[in-house]
């Protein structure tokens, strides 16, 4: 006679016993030192930013699930992840608001009038960057200079509070802090008024050093300052195998190719790979925003196409565009032909004839 | 390079639960039930009747089926019934079981007798032998090997591969046959290479198992052309088209036979039997079978009638532990679960496992987040995430595309889903439901056909009587006339009556014939898909009511 207790699902009947919380879950901890640093950097604002975007990312998941009345995703932790990476590329001063709003972009119109996880076409992280950058261009490109926890110049709890939620602050400094530059925007600015890249990086703006710019004593959104920890994070998820190599490897390539081909006939005006590689946003794009499964090619011919393709236009961006920074902008353009690629990128099927 | 094809994945092996365990035999059960449809092709009929006493090895099934071979009584006794009795069949149905209650003796049949001297019997002989012990694929095709042994004409074997990579986790049956009866095996497949004929010979290992390696080597050693080729453990290396990638770096072209580059694949068990049947003449009556999981008390290997029903297994090895969620028949890649132990073992089931909670995939479905592990795994090269999303919206006109039909359903697609998609389970859908299709075409298209061919008998039989009434018209007058005339003249024969009626009516039943022959002939693999579509459309329903509720 038949058993109840015993289940008839179909073959197969073991799993490798991963899952998308998993997934998630290990990009949120690859993250997290990069993250620590960033709060280390700069201070107390940081931390309020990446709390303040992450809450309104599962808030907005939490409900918009529950009035359609799904069940509840908040476990899959997918909607941490995005408001974790979308806090990391915002300015550590980002007023509440702009945070809120980012957070709710992200979950609603990056993911869920799409159909929820996994049927987004973008990057949802990237696509609110995006929206915020055209929505609150002074807001997002406010970058105060680094003020690292318990130095001198830190700012008070309090004091990271107020600037947070009011924009205002009872510390004098702030007044300067607002006025530097990231690098790559200095870079941006300065040729463009007819200098030569030693020039401009030489002369008024002193920030910058490939050491300091590895290690993230830097300005530049969250996200952007630590290359170093950025990448031991990306190395600690190819080990783990939740991402490949075929993107970050590409993707590098397909900037820091070009950046050497122009660096080495005419380095006057164009700044060097290395430059390239430590500024700005191309190492979290790399390991980070680029791999996102959903957003990205299935097949790895797909992925290596998709990861030359965010490289390269992450140069064209930064090199001939009015934007200092080209990887939010790159990697959306390059997730919206995501379906193309898939489509022509269809490995051999076996035995069948090429 | 050797050793390894596209894809696939590495699941935990699971197999010291039962590899050091020796073949034991089980013993006798009460009583046999033994399906008359244990192979692929056509069942046997019947060939006893209720009451009959039979001995070991007698036939007691066959078919004059080209595609089928016979089953014989596992002991001796007598045959307490021919019934319907649950199968190892994924909608739980019932076979034609003949039921016999065994007398305790295990007498064998007085014609059983092996081929004197087999290395200079002629091929004939040898491959008669083969289908008539109703040996098939072991390794779980069940597909008659006396087939596979009969090279169509102008084709040419140059190598045989033989199949000891047993990679589905728990297994270790044909390990153990390779351990323990190395010698028979290897004596088997001289006979293989003999009947085919053939001098080359590769014994594909996976390196899990050194003692099978070593075992084989050593019998093979005396042997020229017979090579053991270990190879590094990995799903599915068993499937034919994987093992042949990874021993010759060849694909098997699509739609291809293997013989057509040349090549023959053989599990090892099967040729283990071949040389029991040749040499000793003994039928496929017994298979050695691995009972394991974490969920049996004392897993083991245990040579069994066929015909046992599970539970007795189960049983002899301590029977299960408290929490077993899952029974399955075969691997745990692609084997079946069963919630009736009374399902007897046939010759396809080399494993009969109980696995825990812990052991098994117990988790919803969650949306695809396209990670891609799917497409790295699929040893076939195909798109596993694509054909799902569009099995799941019946989008089946683009599946040949996407080669729906080379998908093996090994699994590996589902092992690595991070998302639980029961993704084998849309594309055994699919495919039934795409069979569905074509058959329900193939019916209109028919229909079609008699329709039209009905209009031209009608038109045809319109014509002939009006030629008819023309031609008694014209007789009349003549008659009338020759009357009138007092001419005694005979009538001209009327017009020739038109034959076109029956050469349509012909036509059409030659037609017909083989149509109706290939719907018998898929009878079978109908019912699956009608059952299929049932399931699909209760699915749907389900889904339905699930989003009206979710509206409301
Ligand atoms: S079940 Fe089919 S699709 Fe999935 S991995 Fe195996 S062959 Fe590929
Ligand atoms: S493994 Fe599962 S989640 Fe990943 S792409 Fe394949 S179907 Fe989608």
């Amino acid at each position: 006679m038949s058993q109840t207790n015993l289940l008839t699902t179909t073959s197969p009947h073991v799993h490798d016993g991963d899952s998308v919380a998993n997934v998630m879950e290990a990009v949120i901890w690859a993250l997290m030192p990069a993250t620590a640093m960033a709060v280390m950097i700069f201070g107390w604002t940081a931390l309020l930013v990446i709390l303040i975007t992450t809450l309104s990312c599962l808030v907005t998941e939490h409900l918009f699930l529950k009035l359609r009345k799904r069940p509840s995703a908040v476990a899959d932790r997918s909607a941490a992840l995005t408001g974790l990476l979308l806090a990391l590329t915002l300015p550590p001063h980002s007023p509440w608001w702009m945070c809120v709003a980012g957070g709710v972009f992200a979950i609603l119109v990056g993911k869920q009038v799409y159909g929820g996880l996994g049927y987004n076409m973008f990057n949802p992280a990237l696509i609110a960057r995006v929206f915020l950058l055209i929505s609150f261009p002074a807001q997002m490109t406010a970058w105060p200079a680094v003020n690292p926890l318990f130095s001198e110049q830190a700012y008070s709890l309090g004091d990271s509070i107020a600037i947070i939620m009011t924009g205002q602050s009872s510390a004098p400094e702030l007044a300067d802090a607002v006025s530097t530059a990231t690098p790559l925007g200095q870079y941006r600015t300065e040729t463009g008024m007819g200098k030569t890249v030693q020039d401009a990086m030489g002369g008024k703006y002193t920030g910058y050093d490939e050491v300091r710019a590895a290690s993230g004593l830097i300005g530049g959104s969250l996200g952007e300052t630590s290359a170093l920890l950025l990448a031991a994070g990306g190395i600690y998820l190819l080990r783990k195998k939740v991402i490949t190599w075929h993107i970050p490897v590409t993707m590098f390539a397909g900037c820091l190719v070009p950046a050497t081909i122009f660096w080495t006939f005419d380095p006057a005006h164009y700044p060097d790979p290395v430059f390239h590689l430590l500024t700005g946003g191309l190492v979290i794009g790399a390991f980070y925003m680029a791999t996102d499964m959903v957003t990205s090619p299935i097949t790895v011919k797909g992925q290596i196409i998709f990861g030359l393709g965010c490289g390269l236009l992450t140069y064209l961006i930064r090199t001939w565009s009015g934007y200092p920074e080209g990887v939010s902008f790159a990697v959306v353009l390059m997730n919206a032909v995501v379906p193309l690629i898939d489509q022509y990128t269809r490995p051999r099927a076996y035995g069948q004839v090429a | 390079m050797l050793g390894s094809f596209h894809g696939g994945v590495h699941p935990h092996g699971n197999k010291g639960m039962a590899s050091h365990k020796a073949i034991e035999p089980l013993p006798m059960p009460q009583r046999l039930y033994v399906p008359l449809h244990q192979h692929a092709g056509q069942p046997c009929d019947p060939c006893v009747t209720v009451g009959q006493k039979v001995l070991k090895g007698e036939e007691i099934g066959r078919s004059d089926a080209w595609v089928s071979t016979p089953i014989h009584a596992p002991t001796s006794g007598t045959v307490v019934g021919i019934e319907e009795y649950p199968a190892g069949h994924p909608s739980g149905l019932t076979m034609l079981t003949v039921v016999i209650d065994p007398d305790g003796e295990d007498r064998w049949s007085d014609s059983i007798a092996g081929i004197a001297d087999p290395m200079n019997a002629e091929p004939a002989v040898i491959q008669e032998r083969i289908r008539w012990a109703g040996i098939v694929g072991l390794g779980g095709a069940v597909y008659p090997s006396f087939i596979k042994m009969t090279p169509p004409k102008g084709k040419k074997v140059e190598t045989l591969l033989i199949n000891g990579a047993e990679c589905e986790p728990y297994l270790t049956s044909d390990e153990r046959v390779m351990v323990e009866r190395a010698k028979e095996t290897i004596a088997g497949i001289e006979i293989m290479m003999h009947t085919l004929p053939t001098s080359k010979c590769v014994i594909g290992i996976e390196d899990n198992k050194p003692e099978a390696i070593k075992a084989m080597t050593e019998a093979a050693r005396s042997y020229n052309g017979i090579r053991v080729q270990p190879m590094p453990a990995m799903y599915p290396q068993g499937a034919r088209q994987q093992l042949v990638e990874a021993i010759t770096g060849k694909q098997v072209p699509s739609g291809a036979r293997l013989v057509d580059i040349g090549l023959l694949v053989h599990n090892v068990t099967t040729a283990y039997s071949i040389y029991e049947a040749v040499v000793h003449g003994k039928p496929l009556i017994t298979r050695v079978v691995t009972v394991s999981g974490r969920g049996i008390a004392k897993p083991a290997n245990l040579e069994t009638l066929l015909g046992t029903p599970i539970r007795n297994l189960i049983d002899h090895c301590g029977g299960m532990k408290p929490g077993v969620r899952k029974v399955i028949l075969g691997g745990p890649m692609m084997g079946l679960a069963v919630d009736n132990l009374d399902v007897p073992v046939v010759k396809g089931i080399a494993g009969v496992l109980a696995l825990l909670q812990n052991e098994i995939v117990d988790k919803p479905e969650q949306p695809c987040i396209r990670c891609g592990r799917c497409v790295q795994a699929c040893p076939m090269s195909l798109v596993p995430s694509e054909m799902a999303w569009r099995a799941k919206v019946n989008q089946l006109d683009v599946m040949p595309e996407l080669h729906l039909n080379d998908c093996i359903e090994c699994g590996s697609c589902g092992f690595v889903c991070p998302s639980n998609i029961p993704l084998v389970q849309y594309f055994r859908y699919a495919k039934l439901a795409i069979q569905a299709d074509r058959r329900a075409q193939k019916k209109l298209d028919m229909d079609k056909a008699r329709t039209k061919a009905k209009a031209a008998r009608v038109e045809q039989e319109k014509l002939e009587k009006e030629r008819q009434k023309e031609a008694m018209k014209a007789a009349m007058a003549a008659r009338k006339k020759a009357a009138a005339e007092a001419a005694p003249a005979e009538a001209a024969p009327a017009a020739p009556a038109a034959p076109a009626t029956e050469t349509v009516a012909a036509a059409v039943a030659t037609d017909a014939a083989p149509v109706a022959e290939g719907a018998a002939a898929l009878s079978d693999a109908e019912s699956k898909a009608a059952r299929a579509a049932r399931a699909a459309q209760a699915a749907r329903a389900a889904r339905a009511a699930k989003a009206a509720k979710e509206q409301a």
